[in-house]
């Protein structure tokens, strides 16, 4: 099978620090593909750099086969690529609504939104509120409310919403659940259940070991800016797994890579 | 698992409503101040307003005349106009210190380009626009593509195109019944409709039109979203999805279009084109802005508010003179005010008191 998202070779530099040593990525279609490593293994670059946050000094990305040039997050949004980054990337002054709209904003219909270019805030409101209510943010009170007046949970939560609303051919997310509640943490991983039973495959970063073996497919082990080795989690066991990305145990040959 | 890992058992029956909660306990100062929170513009329109009972108090129908309040707006245009523009600058958490040199350089193009190379007036104008469009490409191209400070391009463009204004216009004014003679087009703004004794001239009307657009265009267009994602937090608004650069470019070639607006504006005022009128309209573009309640870090406040602020500016001036004070009580007013404004800027800004 093709993998819908392939790096080879990706290098990044920031100055003299390596952060991604000729690293190699697959995601296949149809996945949940977690990554894991320890902090500064290099797991946000390597996401920024196929999500078009940072452009490689070395290497290809490859969508669909195909080779793409991310110039930018925008150019990854218009591919279908959608982002969750652990900043979250939301204006704390705007509303909810502008936030999840932010860059693909409705207009009204008709001459208003032509001629006059006026946003169609109803229509936003109500799929925002709708799409808060899928991931059980109940808590949010006022869909108009500034972001800055939500908690750092609701705040991630907005932000996945956003994310699962938009995407469309690969959802990455990163630390999704590092600042939500228990009940929101579940939905989350609901949320991901959810989208990959509509075919469409996510990256997941995180931590959290019982998540990650709980829905990932396949879980990339990263280290020292490149990929250590793929493991299968019913084939291992999570003191494995941290034993791997720590390099306190040598990794298995890479079966599962390929 | 563990029965320790099954705290998500909890979960079931869980509350699936939106959250409400009644507002009792919310005491005068706290709903006033979740009100500011909300309208920043409201802040400058309380001044303004005590400003003129004051003032009313005080002088009687000597102030509260219909020609006394309309002299107020015709005060005030040039500066609400360029604080136009420095509004969506601001806004954008950048400063634009060239704006009055943008001003009197459009002016000056439109006036040489019509008595020296004898183009028809309406082309002139044409060529100042674009003379003030350049300007701002400049600006916002050196800002969002080369990532200089703005602070720094818009010094350094101030004294270029001032030089550059007083280089091209050999420091000569072209005087004002030559232009009421041959291109009455640049005096356009300074023509007068008269209701009762109420005066208002077409650069006061422009300015009312221009902000009550620019209000439109900042709430209601995807555009004026993003001018105010770019100046929350820059980073925030590319990695979801706003262009930047471009935001910022056009931005700074909408200031410099309204600046050369502004250019015209000034002929119809003072009558005549002179390299060197305008010169404060730097200073008392930001005075309006912050006054007006528009945060210098960007991303807070709205235009009607910098409105509010010229007007409180203008109300103080005339007031202040129909008294008999020395003009240096005004300036000594308007510094405390901008003080005020700030300090009343970063109370509003917590969420909560």
């Amino acid at each position: 099978m093709e993998p819908i998202l392939k790096g080879r070779g990706l290098v990044k530099r920031y100055g003299r620090v390596t952060a991604l040593d000729h690293c190699d990525f697959d995601l296949y279609p149809g996945e949940i593909l977690a990554v894991i490593g320890d902090n500064g293994a290099g797991k946000s670059s390597l996401i920024k750099a196929v999500s078009g946050a940072v452009i490689p000094d070395e290497g290809d990305v490859y969508l669909d086969g195909k080779k793409v040039n991310f110039h930018s997050p925008i150019d990854a949004r218009n591919e279908g690529i959608e982002t969750v980054y652990q900043t979250l990337a939301m204006s704390p002054a705007l509303s909810i609504a502008d936030n999840m709209f932010m860059g693909r904003e409705l207009r009204k219909p008709g001459f208003r939104g032509k001629f006059l270019r006026q946003l169609d805030r109803p229509k936003m409101e109500k799929i925002a509120r709708d799409k808060l209510s899928e991931l059980g943010l109940m808590t949010i009170q006022n869909i108009n409310q500034a972001v800055e007046t939500l908690s750092g949970g609701q705040r991630q939560g907005v932000a996945v919403a956003r994310a699962a609303a938009f995407g469309s051919k690969v959802i990455i997310l990163d630390e999704p659940t590092a600042a939500l509640g228990v009940k929101e943490s579940r939905r989350v991983l609901e949320l991901i259940q959810d989208v990959k039973s509509r075919g469409i495959p996510i990256i997941l970063i995180s931590h959290n070991m019982p998540h990650v073996f709980e829905v990932a497919d396949r879980i990339h082990i990263h280290r020292l800016g490149k990929r250590l080795c793929v493991i299968k989690p019913d084939e291992y066991t999570m003191s494995d797994a941290v034993a791997f990305m720590t390099g306190a145990k040598e990794p298995p040959t890479e079966k599962n890579a390929a | 698992m563990s029965t320790d890992q099954n705290f998500e058992t909890g979960l079931q029956g869980s509350s699936n409503k939106v959250a409400e909660f009644d507002n009792h306990d919310a005491s005068f100062l706290k709903r006033f101040q979740h009100a500011l929170h909300v309208t920043p513009s409201l802040v400058p329109l309380i001044v303004l307003l005590i400003s003129l009972i004051i003032f009313g108090v005080l002088l009687g129908s000597k102030f509260f005349s219909p020609f006394a309040l309309t002299l107020i707006l015709q005060q005030v245009a040039i500066v609400g106009i360029v604080g136009a523009a420095q509004s969506v600058v601001i806004l954008t958490a950048g400063i634009d210190l060239s704006v009055g040199a943008i001003m009197v350089l459009s002016s000056v193009v439109m006036g040489q380009f019509t008595f020296r190379y004898g183009l028809p007036p309406e082309l002139a104008v044409a060529c100042g626009l674009a003379c003030g469009a350049i300007c701002g490409f400049i600006n916002g191209w050196l800002i969002a593509v080369m990532k200089l400070p703005p602070f720094i391009v818009t010094l350094g463009m101030w004294q270029i195109i001032l030089a550059t204004n007083f280089l091209y216009s050999a420091n000569e004014t072209i005087r004002s019944q030559d232009i009421a003679n041959q291109a009455p087009l640049l005096q356009l703004f300074g023509e007068k409709i008269k209701v009762g004794g109420a005066v208002f001239t077409y650069g006061v009307i422009f300015l009312v039109l221009l902000v009550l657009m620019l209000a439109y265009v900042l709430r209601h267009t995807a555009w004026g979203r993003h001018v105010y994602a770019v100046g929350d937090d820059p980073e925030a608004a590319e990695l979801s999805g706003v262009n930047v650069k471009r935001i910022l470019i056009s931005v700074y070639m909408l200031a410099g279009v309204i600046c050369a607006f502004a250019g015209w504006a000034l002929i119809g005022r003072i009558g005549s084109v002179s390299p060197t009128s305008g010169q404060l309209a730097n200073i008392e573009s930001i005075t309006a802005v912050v006054i007006g309640g528009i945060s210098l870090f960007g991303g807070r406040g709205s235009i009607m508010g910098m409105f509010f602020g010229a007007l409180i500016v203008g109300v103080f001036t005339l007031g202040l003179r129909l008294l008999g004070a020395d003009a240096q009580w005004t300036f000594l007013l308007i510094g405390a005010l901008i003080i005020g404004a700030v300090a009343v800027d970063q109370w509003i800004r917590k969420v909560s008191v």
